[in-house]
């Protein structure tokens, strides 16, 4: 009987997490899966405070909410099996997965959640292939989950939130941020995030791009040049800085492996990182009984992912039958109150109309 | 100066016109009246841990939790709670006594200050705007490791003064 199959959740970072744990709360077998050997995703990289209200755990630092989710799964018993990457999924829904690259087992699920998060986008220059060039998630990882700091001096190409974010983490670390380039004439960023870099004397370079990176053995120097209405740059502006580390912090894409795999159809949001599975107010894909959460849904933030994996859990638990009807409405409306608060405001509104224009697509395929 | 200069977009951080166009820039009298809360947060985030940690009901964003937070001076004690609660590190506390001032203000980078230090005083955009002397760190458990540091200065500076120089390790 499908009510007796595990709900399947691939990827074990916040969104993951908060699926499972709602769907093992209403009583659904579930089983999580995650490629990397530990869970939590992205949060235990994230030592910054959140923001958002107390009821998104606001003022509490990203690794805190990794570590207390992770309990809370521990303590229902969740079934999160690590080292496993999922490598298919059939229309049966049966999840084809790889354990430790030695063994290979197919599990059949009720409900598919991919949870699969995003990949952060690359940005191509002459040079940008020395070492000392990486993603600015690379650079994150390094000093807060490995504590190693890649270099001293560190140009940062993009001024959005992971930028300025990652920086100001860099400074933590003991580096020194020589500048934060930004092609678009305004910063990206929250101002408070971009205010805690100006403070420190990082100096930010708007309507900005990088030309080329140079070295023998590695990343020595990085030419930056202003660009024009078509972000060209202009040769007569290039300045030229002492850099050991280049640091792309230029966005990020959501990914699709899984969900095409499942054959859920996509549309394309460039305000939230590109193409992405289409969904409905709960989450769900085109096709019924996937569900699609997190930044692979379109990218925001942990806040976000978050209550969209509760949603998802909710009502998949709901549509196998282990929660009543006025249960289910009554958490789904108190999610999406939560989700809908982190999604006002000069940044928010963007995504709110981006995460409605996807709801109401949906309904019309 | 203007509030249209846009300093928050290009430089990283307000000016002090951006500042005073949306109410944020304390009033000389505020300053000599008591220690002052000053908070930065300009733009409509969805965040409010401001309001949840304040005992006395001195800080309202409301609903919805983008609104700016506005400060009701009568009610606030200057306990400081709401100093390490921000997350992007918007909230300081300021006093003007004499020719001296005091600010109190979060900080998150090692080495860890220690009273007695002589640092340099920056300003919004990191300049080093006047000497100053860390008189008090307080590093409580419950502030989950930002430190609030108190500072005195001179008193002319009291509105540039943001914080203070990080110390190169």
């Amino acid at each position: 009987m499908e009510k007796h199959k595990p709900v399947v959740v691939v990827g074990a970072g916040p969104a993951g997490l908060c699926a499972a744990i709602e769907l093992k709360k209403a009583g659904a077998p579930v089983i999580l899966l995650d490629e990397n050997d530990k869970p939590g995703g992205q949060l235990f990289k994230q030592i910054h405070k959140f923001f958002g209200s107390r009821e998104h755990k606001a003022g509490t630092r990203g690794f805190t909410i990794g570590t207390s989710l992770l309990d809370e799964s521990l303590k229902l018993g969740i079934d999160v099996r690590l080292e496993t990457e999922v490598v298919g999924v059939d229309p049966g829904l049966r999840v084809w997965a790889v354990r430790q690259r030695a063994s290979s087992e197919l599990i059949e699920a009720s409900r598919l959640i991919l949870a699969t998060g995003a990949t952060e986008n690359a940005l191509s220059f002459p040079g940008w292939t020395l070492p000392g060039v990486m993603t600015a998630g690379c650079a994150q990882t390094l000093i807060n989950v490995y504590r190693v700091l890649p270099g001293k001096r560190v140009l940062i190409i993009g001024s959005g939130n992971v930028g300025v974010i990652v920086g100001y983490q860099l400074m933590q670390s003991g580096a020194e941020v020589v500048g934060i380039v930004e092609a678009l004439p305004s910063l990206g960023g929250y101002g408070v995030h971009t205010a805690k870099l100006a403070r420190a004397g990082v100096p930010f370079y708007t309507g900005t791009t990088v030309v080329r990176a140079e070295g023998v053995e590695s990343l020595e120097r990085a030419t930056i040049a202003q660009v024009d209405g078509s972000f060209k740059p202009i040769a007569s502006t290039e300045r030229t800085l002492d850099v050991d580390t280049i640091c792309l912090a230029v966005g990020l894409t959501p990914s699709l492996e899984l969900s095409s795999l499942a054959g859920c159809r996509t549309i394309y949001v460039p305000e939230l990182g590109g193409r992405m599975p289409l969904h409905d107010e709960y989450m769900r894909s085109s096709v019924q009984e996937v569900y699609v959460v997190g930044d692979t849904a379109g990218v925001e933030e942990a806040s976000t992912a978050m209550e969209e994996g509760r949603l998802a859990g909710v009502h998949a638990a709901w549509s196998l039958g282990y929660m009543s009807d006025d249960d289910m409405k009554e958490r789904v409306d108190e999610t999406k109150q939560r989700l809908n608060a982190l999604r006002q405001g000069v940044f928010g509104q963007k995504r709110f109309n981006a995460k409605a224009r996807i709801i109401q697509e949906s309904q019309l395929r | 100066m203007s509030a249209t200069e846009r300093y928050l977009k290009t430089k990283g951080a307000p000016s002090l016109a951006e500042l005073e166009a949306v109410g944020m820039l304390p009033k000389l009298e505020d300053l000599a009246r008591g220690a002052c809360l000053c908070i930065e947060c300009v733009e409509e985030i969805p965040c409010n841990p401001c309001e949840t940690s304040c005992p006395n009901g001195a800080i309202k964003v409301g609903d919805p939790i983008t609104n700016l937070p506005v400060i009701d001076r009568e009610k606030c004690t200057a306990c400081g709670l709401c100093i390490p609660s921000c997350p992007g590190l918007a909230i300081t506390m300021k006093r003007v006594q004499g020719d001296r001032a005091t600010i109190r203000f979060p900080w998150e980078y090692v080495p860890v200050p220690v009273v007695g230090d002589e640092v340099e005083m920056v300003d919004r955009l990191g300049n080093v705007v006047c000497p100053g002397k860390v008189i008090g760190v307080n590093a409580a458990a419950r502030n989950d490791r930002t430190l609030v540091v108190g500072a005195e200065f001179a008193a002319e500076h009291v509105l540039s003064v943001i914080s203070m120089k990080r110390k190169r390790s």
